[in-house]
């Protein structure tokens, strides 16, 4: 498929000299949904931002479906939708007006059944006479997916869209999200979750200190991160691991009182039940059990430590 | 050009005009008899005639003047300065919109505000005193020049403020004094010799005296002085708000 999205060595320096982005290069398939991970103040919104043309890049390149987001930045700008992290609306203007307003600015003629549709899908057509301040903040974010759909977008940003939402509310978002791709949507989204990205995204590309430090294919990503370790703390501490329990693969800790055995979440047998009826049966005495996780910021931590050496 | 796009945001703009339609109307109706109650009639009564018109006629084009270009200032600079306070600013800035067309949609929402309520003070005027307008297309252009180019001028505020005080602080404390201080209510004549001088580097001088000048045909400076200092004016704003979306500043990081 070809890049409708194509980001290179871009880079952004504030005045004062905090660089934002140093020299992120991304190419983004036409339909292909990607999940941006990246802890607070990685550069994602800056990211986002500089796409659509709120920041100006201090150099570097963004070529939307062909078209340099500076020189040529009407058509750059009339394929992006932007749905923003922060819940900026008017507050006093009707639901359908702040709607059409969005579309009328991006230079469509106007278009009630499109509207109609747009609201419908997202549970809004009810809602449409309500002044924006009455709504709750799930339904003021709605309001903000409509108005970046208005003008049909074929590249959609949203920057951290289940922020604060509630689950169902959540859950309803990636159904959205799942059928603007089906239309053949190419979606770019930022997230903490890593649950959302694994829910939705065909890609995930991790982003920190303003570089990007991976972007992989979501099913390679989610097995590094399926890890888990199991650690077995024992009542006496011994000196090697049992012959008996040698088929397991375990770690001796190094006081000697803990055994560590890793496996994948996502296997059909993790091999828990055998492992502990060996250590049962190498006569070893159980102290305590307990569970470890690899999180998204382990994998952070492990890239920006990598980086770095 | 995005005409779709100057006209969404004239009509979004216009709305928030007529939400409050009620308000919009009544205060300049009030204000504009209470100048006629203290001007025209308590002090008016006794001043006799100014430049040969009757003084309660002779301050209508001064407090006409006087309300459009504070409301075009008012109108426009918190015309985009509430955007960026609240944050929607982001969907023009990333709309496919030059700054051309940002401008004509707010500076155009602003003045058609204002000139709505100069309008609506001639009216009110007209309960008042007797007015006859010599020139009507000329007062008509003065009118809508003077809309657009405060309008620009609120524009520039809207953007450099950075809180609610600053959006108040150059209409109270420059624009009021000069347009108190441009003949709203008084012909320069009436000043001692030296004070002729200095304010006629008040710049509202130009824009009051030309516009009276459309109602009675006299003014106290030239008609085509008055007309080159509107256009300079308006060149001048025109040229800041191109600099100001040129470089981003205040708007764009």
């Amino acid at each position: 498929m070809a890049a409708i999205l194509s980001i290179s060595d871009l880079r952004k320096s504030y005045e004062g000299g905090f660089e934002a982005l140093k020299g992120v290069s991304l190419d983004i398939d036409e339909g292909e949904i990607l999940a941006l991970l990246g802890p607070n103040g990685a550069g994602k919104t800056t990211l986002i931002s500089t796409v659509c043309g709120i920041i100006t890049p201090t150099s570097g390149s963004v070529k939307v479906g062909g078209h340099c987001i500076l020189e040529d930045f009407r058509a750059a700008r009339s394929l992006i939708g932007l749905v923003p992290q922060e819940i900026n609306l008017e507050p006093f203007e009707k639901v359908i007006n702040s709607v059409r307003f969005s579309r009328g600015l991006f230079g469509k003629p106007r278009n009630e059944p499109l509207i109609e549709e747009i609201l419908r899908k997202l549970s809004l057509w009810d809602k449409r006479n309500s002044q924006i301040k009455e709504l709750s903040g799930g339904m003021k974010r709605r309001v903000l997916i409509a108005k970046a759909l208005a003008h049909e977008p074929r590249v959609l940003f949203l920057d951290e869209p289940t922020a604060g939402v509630d689950v169902e509310l959540r859950k309803d978002m990636w159904d959205v999200v799942q059928e603007l791709k089906d239309g053949g949507v190419t979606i770019i989204l930022t997230t903490h979750y890593i649950e959302e990205a694994e829910a939705i995204a065909d890609r995930v590309g991790v982003i920190a200190d303003g570089q990007i430090l991976l972007v992989k294919d979501k099913d390679d990503l989610m097995a590094q991160l399926g890890q888990k370790q199991l650690c077995v703390h024992l009542s006496a501490p011994i000196a090697e691991v049992p012959v008996g329990l040698a088929a397991h693969n375990l770690e001796l800790n190094e006081p000697g009182d803990a055994l560590i055995y890793t496996y994948d979440t996502k296997a059909e047998r993790t091999g828990i039940t055998a492992l502990l009826n060996d250590v049962a049966a190498a006569g070893l005495v159980l102290a305590d059990v307990s569970t470890r996780q690899s999180s998204l910021e382990d994998i952070f931590v492990g890239l920006v430590s990598g980086e770095s050496s | 050009m995005n005409w779709t796009a100057i006209w969404s945001i004239y009509r979004f703009e216009m709305a928030r005009f007529f939400r409050t339609l009620f308000q919009s109307f009544l205060s300049p109706v009030l204000s504009t008899s209470l100048y006629f109650v203290v001007f025209g009639a308590a002090i008016g009564s006794r001043i006799d005639q100014v430049d040969g018109i009757d003084y309660g006629a002779f301050i209508v084009p001064g407090l006409i003047m006087l309300s459009v270009m504070t409301q075009s200032i008012s109108n426009a600079s918190f015309g985009i300065y509430f955007p960026k306070f609240i944050g929607t600013i982001y969907e023009l800035l990333s709309a496919p919109v030059n700054f051309l067309e940002i401008v004509l949609g707010y500076v155009g929402a602003a003045a058609t505000k204002a000139l709505f309520i100069g309008v609506v003070i001639l009216g009110t005027s007209t309960l008042f005193v007797d007015i006859t307008i010599a020139h009507p297309f000329a007062m008509v252009l003065f009118l809508v020049l003077t809309c657009l180019s405060f309008a620009l001028m609120g524009f520039i505020i809207g953007i450099w403020a950075k809180n609610f005080e600053q959006l108040q602080l150059v209409p109270l404390l420059i624009v009021t004094p000069l347009v108190f201080l441009g003949g709203s209510f008084y012909s320069i004549s009436m000043l001692p010799p030296i004070w002729q001088k200095i304010t006629l580097f008040n710049p509202v001088v130009y824009l009051i005296s030309g516009f009276r000048w459309s109602f009675f045909g006299a003014s106290d400076v030239p008609v085509a002085t008055s007309l080159m200092a509107i256009g300079f004016f308006t060149a001048l704003c025109l040229a800041v708000i191109w600099w100001i979306f040129k470089t981003g500043w205040r708007i764009r990081s």
